[in-house]
C-alpha cells in the first residue's frame, strides 16, 4: 500500500488532475459582468431613488396625509401642508434625508394614493453638503422624469400584491 | 588600438540595452499575463481596463499604468531602519537577477558573454540573489521582513542544492559547462532532448526553480495570511519596484534556462530530417529558431501561472521535507544512473 502511495506521489498524479481542473476553468465562460457597459437586470420591485408621481392630468398625487412619514422608521421624512385655495389639502414641504433613509420602501407602502414611490435609480451620488436632503421639486422632477418605467413596473408587479 | 577598445565597449553596452529593454518589458507583461491567466482560471477577467486613446485594447495598458504608479510613489523609509543598506538590498537583488543574463543563449551564437563556465556563473549569480533578500529583510527593522527573509533564504539556499545536482546530471549528459554548447548537445529533434533521459530531474529542475524564486505554492516567503509580504512589507514606490522587477526577471531566467538544458534551447522539436521539413510551406518549422527559444520560455512561465492559480501553499516542513529528504535523494540516483549510461550507452543521452 505504502508503495502505491508512493508512486502516486512521484508520477504527480493529484497534482496534473488539479493542474486539469484550472486549465479547464481557463476556457470556460466567464461570470464577470463588466458594469458600465452591462448590467444585472433589476427586479420590478427594485428600491432605489425616491419620486413623488402625478396624476395624468398633471396634478400632483400626494393629498398630504404624513402616512409616509409615520410610518417612516428612520424618520428621514418631513412634510408640512397647508390648504390650497380650491380647497384641497396639499404639501408645501416634502423632504427626504436620503442619509437617514434605508429604502425600506414602507413610505411606498403606506402611501393611499401610489404618491411616493422607490424608483429603480440606484446611480446618484451628491457633490456637497445638503445635497443629500432631497425636496419636493425634485422629487417631483423624478417622477415626471421616470413616469413611464415607475408605471411599467407597478403594473408587472400588480397581480402579487 | 584605443579606438577599437572603446568600440568594443560601447558595443557591449549596445548588447546589454538589447538585452535589458526587451526583458523589462516582458516582465511587466508578465505581470499582465499573471492577473489575466489567474484571472480567467478563477472565472474572472483580470484587468481590461486601462488602454490607448480611449481604446481598450483588453487592458494592454495596465503594465505601464501600473508601473507609473509604482514610480510615482514615496520611499518610505522605517523608523531606525538601516538606510544605506536598506537602499542597497533592492538594487542587489535586481542586479543580480539581471546579472545572469549576460551567459544566456538565445539563439545559436546570439549571446552576451560565451563563456565557458556559463552554468557555474548563472548558479553564482542565483545564490548571490539570496544576499539582496537577507539585506532587505534586516535593514528593515521589522519583524515581518525578518521572518520573511529567514524563510526565504532557508528555502533558497535549501533548493539550490537540488537544483545544482540536477544541472550536474545535464553536465554529465551534455558533457560541457557551457550554455551554447549545452543545447547543441540536444541537436535534432524532440527525441534528442535532455528532457526525456533526465526527465526526473527535469521535472525537480523546475520545481526547485518556483521554489527557489519563491513563487507559489512555495510562497512562505511572502505568505500574505501570516507574514504580509514577507522580506520588502517595508519597500514602497521605485524600491519595490526593483524588487518585483528581480522577481519576475529571475522567473524569466529560470523558465529560459529549463528550456535551454532540458528542451533543446532553439531547436525545433521537428528534426531537421523529420516528415515535416519535407512540406514545402512548413520546411521553417524544422528550423532552429530563436522563436522556438520564445515558445518555450513562455510554456514554463505560463506553467508558473498555472502553479499559482491551482495548488495552496505549502507548509514550511512539507517544503524543506521536499527538498532535503526527496528532490535531493532522487537527483543523487538519477545522476549515478545517468554517469553508467555516460559511459556504456553514450548514445542513449543525445548525440
Amino acid at each position: 500500500m505504502k508503495m502505491i502511495k508512493y508512486l502516486k506521489s512521484l508520477t504527480l498524479k493529484e497534482l496534473f488532475k488539479g493542474m486539469t481542473v484550472t486549465g479547464k476553468y481557463f476556457f470556460k465562460r466567464k461570470f464577470t459582468i463588466r458594469y458600465p457597459e452591462e448590467k444585472t437586470p433589476k427586479s420590478d420591485r427594485f428600491r432605489g431613488l425616491h419620486a413623488l408621481r402625478r396624476y395624468e392630468n398633471g396634478e400632483e398625487r400626494c393629498i398630504a396625509c404624513k402616512l409616509c412619514e409615520a410610518v417612516c422608521p428612520a424618520l428621514a421624512i418631513s412634510i408640512d401642508s397647508e390648504m390650497r385655495e380650491d380647497g384641497s389639502r396639499r404639501t408645501t414641504k416634502y423632504e427626504i434625508d436620503l442619509f437617514k433613509c434605508i429604502y425600506c420602501g414602507f413610505c411606498e407602502e403606506s402611501c393611499p394614493v401610489d404618491s411616493i414611490v422607490l424608483t429603480d435609480i440606484h446611480e446618484f451620488h451628491f457633490e456637497s453638503e445638503g445635497k443629500n436632503v432631497l425636496n419636493k421639486k425634485q422629487l417631483l422632477e423624478i417622477g415626471d422624469m421616470r413616469e413611464k418605467e415607475v408605471a411599467q413596473c407597478r403594473e408587472n408587479d400588480a397581480e402579487y400584491r | 588600438m584605443i579606438i577599437d577598445q572603446i568600440w568594443m565597449i560601447v558595443w557591449t553596452l549596445i548588447k546589454i540595452v538589447a538585452i535589458v529593454l526587451p526583458l523589462i518589458i516582458v516582465v511587466a507583461y508578465l505581470t499582465y499575463a499573471e492577473r489575466r491567466v489567474i484571472g480567467f482560471m478563477q472565472g474572472r477577467m483580470g484587468p481590461n481596463r486601462v488602454g490607448l486613446f480611449g481604446f481598450k485594447l483588453w487592458g494592454l495598458a495596465q503594465p505601464f499604468a501600473d508601473t507609473v504608479k509604482l514610480l510615482l510613489k514615496e520611499i518610505i523609509f522605517p523608523a531606525n531602519a538601516n538606510k544605506f543598506l536598506f537602499l542597497m538590498a533592492p538594487v542587489i537583488t535586481l542586479a543580480t537577477a539581471f546579472a545572469a543574463w549576460a551567459v544566456v543563449p538565445f539563439s545559436d551564437g546570439l549571446v552576451l558573454a560565451d563563456i565557458n563556465a556559463g552554468l557555474v556563473y548563472i548558479l553564482a549569480m542565483t545564490s548571490l540573489g539570496v544576499y539582496g533578500v537577507i539585506i532587505a529583510g534586516w535593514a528593515s527593522n521589522s519583524k515581518y521582513a525578518l521572518l520573511g527573509a529567514l524563510r526565504s533564504a532557508a528555502q533558497i539556499v535549501s533548493y539550490e542544492i537540488a537544483m545544482g545536482f540536477a544541472l550536474v546530471g545535464v553536465l554529465i549528459a551534455a558533457g560541457s559547462l557551457n550554455l551554447s554548447e549545452i543545447v547543441q548537445a540536444q541537436q535534432g529533434g524532440f527525441l534528442n532532448w535532455f528532457m526525456l533521459p533526465l526527465l526526473p530531474l527535469f521535472v525537480i529542475y523546475f520545481v526547485s526553480g518556483v521554489a527557489e524564486t519563491n513563487r507559489a505554492p512555495f510562497d512562505v516567503a511572502e505568505g500574505e495570511s501570516e507574514i504580509v509580504a514577507g522580506f520588502h512589507v517595508e519597500y514602497s514606490g521605485a524600491a519595490f519596484a526593483l524588487f518585483f522587477l528581480g522577481e519576475y526577471a529571475n522567473m524569466i531566467m529560470i523558465s529560459s534556462l529549463t528550456a535551454i538544458m532540458f528542451l533543446g534551447g532553439w531547436y525545433s522539436p521537428f528534426g531537421p530530417e523529420s516528415w515535416i521539413a519535407s512540406i514545402n510551406g512548413l520546411s521553417w518549422l524544422a528550423q532552429p529558431s530563436i522563436l522556438w527559444f520564445f515558445m518555450k520560455t513562455g510554456f514554463f512561465l505560463l506553467l508558473y501561472l498555472w502553479f499559482r492559480a491551482t495548488f495552496p501553499r505549502y507548509r514550511y516542513d512539507q517544503i524543506m521535507r521536499l527538498g532535503w529528504k526527496i528532490f535531493i535523494p532522487i537527483t543523487i540516483a538519477w545522476i549515478m544512473v545517468i554517469a553508467v549510461v555516460k559511459v556504456y550507452k553514450p548514445e542513449w543521452i543525445g548525440a
